[in-house]
């Protein structure tokens, strides 16, 4: 199924997603526009995070459907490469292959899985760790870096495979307060340049300024969503009411 | 065994309320038996024990010092130790390398195959080191045939083959454990950016384990180390075969002793360093997660 | 090739029925004994090096700093030093030196060759387990030792009434990894003519050239062997089990 900017770039339809006898998603439905920064926020448990890993085919679902710029990510028979050619993933917990400097932990990915010249790579990896303000921590290795260092890392990491669409996992709930920021204006530089991005996130500040519409999530199911203006201001379902009241 | 002072009458005045003091007189007696002098009194008894065959008088007009003879023989049994540091480090060589295939075999996704990797293991693990090196030393074809080529196995190329699958099994199991102690979330994000698992397992996670698994390698060295003397016992011509030969070959009482403590302070010297590398590289490649 | 045979027979049900060792009486009986053997050649060892192992660790934690350096080379040289190496020399070198006359008048030795593989494994092992046991001794907080001091203790009560039962407890799963290999050390003893396990099936494998066989009983029955003692460690283990302690 061939996709055409028309048409949602990334789209959920009914998602169901057991462990074992818990549910933990009860009927999702989310569609995100080419270019759309959606922000996805909800007390603990309520799935956020497990939807977002289902969205890249880390989890499977048990029912509905998810597409990704034509692909049917719950396709048993799924080319799982070319889904994570599409989608970029950033993890809380950064994740970066700590035997590996910063430039190797951004130029491998493209070298070994897509194939691309290591030169032509180089230099791309190089203009992206620029871009995340990391000039000069090149040849440092992950240990030697701070938090949001990692974190910006990370990200430039998951921006040389050159996705479609970025997944970002609660990225800031590790980070000091201080190194928050400095993450968050990168995603901000990203959205401002198009890319789609789908954000789990406790940022309610952040997710005010840069959401074209957010989500809340409880208990597997969305309870609400709408443009952060009305969203925040204007909740209509007692929970989103209280889930706010506590947060804000 | 009270230790209230005599004195200690008024209330205040309880022992747990005065630094402790530990008069020798206070002391059961398995305590005061386990004191310096007499464990050193034991010591050089046991010494003296041991010496004193060497200087004793032997009915043998030879007069050479035991010294003398050590030394005679040094350079045959040189060569026979130098064998058996070849048989262990081709023995480690292939017990790692297939070790480190079972242990990636052990955590497959494949059900299957991790069932049979882990009996594989556990088998190995289980039996006893001579018994192996029996069967294989009696069971290996003396040579085998591929097509026009002919592999000939000569007896020490069987033992070498009979060590190396006890280090295949310990290997695995170290692997397995170093592979399990990396945090998932390396595989996921591998994962996220497209490497297939065989890629993830060379380019990411195998890279990591090295570090955690260095120590039990060398200390597994070591113990194969230690364990090479037993192909003598299967007729395979090593330092023991050769110290042996020279001890029947010289006939004298006087020289066993020092003989076979000859021998164990050369595998002392060669495996000691190894033990102390290994304490200083678990202390310094303590994983900090 | 023999070993691609050899997994095919096992896949046969008569050819158990047929293995000699069951069969032929002589040849059972011969098997038992040497299992028997090995049994209280295992048990004997485990037993004195557990001994050998508690008084090494308790002098390993002594004030005199002589006595922790002396302990420390018995451990060093038994952990460097293979272990056949040393049993030759018990029993060779130490041996041969050790004899008394005899009733007849000629020279016998005082400790058969049992009891060297006896004396020899109990003190290999015995060193490995003062080590682990001094780890496990270490482990034990501090202030469990100080509390105890202050109520009054001496250092042997504290030694054995607070720090040994806990010490044990930790060492556990180490201690089973070292009898588990004192179990298959035992083989050693065929080097000094020892009749155990293997021994007994050499001298069966000899006589009936079955080697193929001989073999897989043989390394069934370790395995066996092993797999008692590993349930015997994790019956005592669960035993022991104080409840909420080290969660």
């Amino acid at each position: 199924m061939t996709w055409t900017p028309d048409q949602p770039i990334v789209s959920l339809k009914d998602v169901h997603k057991s462990f074992g006898t818990v549910e933990v998603l009860r009927g999702v439905s989310i569609d995100v526009m080419k270019g759309e920064v959606i922000c996805i926020i909800g007390p603990s448990g309520s799935g956020k995070s497990t939807l977002i890993r289902c969205i890249n085919a880390l989890n499977d679902i048990q029912k509905g459907s998810i597409t990704v710029e034509g692909l049917e990510v719950n396709d048993a028979k799924l080319d799982k490469l070319a889904l994570r050619k599409k989608v970029g993933m950033v993890f809380q917990q950064y994740n970066l292959f700590p035997h590996k400097t910063a430039l190797q932990n951004v130029m491998m990915a493209p070298i070994k899985v897509l194939r691309q010249n290591r030169a032509e790579v180089e230099q791309r990896a190089r203009g992206l760790i620029a871009k995340v303000r990391l000039e000069g921590k090149e040849a440092a290795y992950p240990g030697e870096l701070s938090g949001g260092q990692q974190q910006r890392v990370a990200i430039a990491r998951s921006l040389a495979m050159n996705p479609d669409v970025m997944l970002f996992d609660e990225v800031t709930a590790a980070l000091d307060p201080e190194t928050v920021k400095e993450v968050l204006t990168t995603i901000k530089d990203l959205a401002a340049e198009g890319m789609t991005c789908i954000l789990v996130t406790h940022e309610m500040g952040f997710a005010r300024e840069i959401a074209d519409c957010v989500y809340f999530t409880d208990r597997g199911v969305i309870v609400e969503s709408g443009p952060p203006a009305t969203f925040f201001d204007k909740a209509q379902d007692p929970r989103t009411q209280q889930f706010l009241s506590q947060i804000l | 065994m009270s230790m209230i002072r005599q004195d200690a009458k008024a209330p205040g005045h309880l022992a747990v309320l005065h630094p402790m003091r530990l008069h020798a007189s206070a002391l059961p007696l398995a305590e005061r038996m386990f004191n310096l002098w007499t464990f050193t009194a034991l010591i050089l008894a046991l010494a003296a024990f041991l010496i004193a065959p060497a200087f004793a008088q032997d009915a043998t007009p030879d007069d050479r010092s035991i010294v003398a003879i050590l030394l005679e023989w040094t350079p045959t049994l040189a060569g026979g130790f130098a064998f058996n540091v070849l048989i262990s480090i081709l023995s480690m060589a292939i017990g790692t390398v297939l070790g480190v295939i079972l242990g990636v075999l052990q955590v497959s996704p494949i059900s299957p195959i991790r069932s049979i990797a882990w009996l594989i293991t556990q088998f190995f693990r289980n039996s006893p080191w001579l018994v192996l090196l029996f069967y294989c030393i009696l069971l290996i074809p003396f040579q085998i045939e591929i097509g026009d080529t002919t592999i000939p196995f000569p007896g020490w190329i069987k033992a070498t083959i009979g060590l190396s699958l006890p280090v295949m099994a310990y290997m695995s199991e170290y692997m397995r454990g170093a592979i399990l102690s990396i945090p998932t979330g390396q595989w996921e994000s591998a994962e996220s950016l497209g490497f297939s698992r065989r890629q993830i397992m060379v380019n990411v996670i195998l890279p990591q384990t090295v570090k955690r698994v260095l120590p039990s390698w060398m200390n597994l060295y070591a113990v194969l180390t230690m364990a090479t003397p037993l192909v003598s016992i299967i007729g395979i011509s090593d330092v023991m075969t050769l110290t042996r030969a020279a001890l029947s070959a010289e006939g004298r009482v006087d020289l066993l002793i020092p003989m076979y403590l000859y021998i164990l302070c050369w595998f002392f010297i060669y495996c000691y360093p190894i033990s102390a590398a290994t304490r200083r590289f678990e202390r310094r490649f303590a994983v900090n997660t | 090739m023999e070993l691609a045979n050899t997994l095919i027979d096992w896949l046969r049900p008569d050819w158990f029925l047929n293995l000699v060792v069951f069969s032929d009486n002589y040849y059972r009986d011969r098997y038992l004994a040497g299992l028997v053997t090995t049994i209280q050649l295992s048990v004997l060892s485990i037993f004195f090096s557990l001994i050998v192992g508690i008084i090494g660790a308790a002098v390993q934690g002594a004030p005199s700093r002589t006595l922790r350096v002396l302990v420390g080379a018995f451990v060093a040289f038994f952990r460097n030093t293979p272990p056949l190496v040393q049993l030759y020399f018990f029993f060779f070198a130490i041996g041969t030196v050790l004899r008394i006359t005899g009733e007849n008048g000629l020279p016998q030795p005082l400790v058969s060759n049992f009891g060297w593989a006896v004396i020899a494994l109990s003190l290999f092992a015995g060193a490995l387990n003062t080590e682990i046991f001094r780890a496990g001794i270490e482990a034990v907080p501090r202030s469990t030792v100080e509390a105890a001091e202050a109520l009054g203790y001496t250092r042997l009560q504290i030694y054995r009434e607070i720090v040994l039962p806990l010490a044990i407890r930790i060492s556990l799963p180490a201690l089973g990894t070292n009898l588990v290999n004192l179990v298959k050390t035992t083989t050693l003893a065929y080097a000094i003519a020892v009749p155990e396990l293997l021994y007994v099936s050499a001298q069966i494998w000899s006589e009936d050239l079955n080697v193929r066989e001989m073999m897989n009983v043989l390394l069934v029955s370790y395995v066996g062997l092993v797999a008692v003692l590993v349930w015997v460690l994790h019956r005592w283990e669960k035993a022991l089990r104080i409840p909420g302690y080290g969660e």
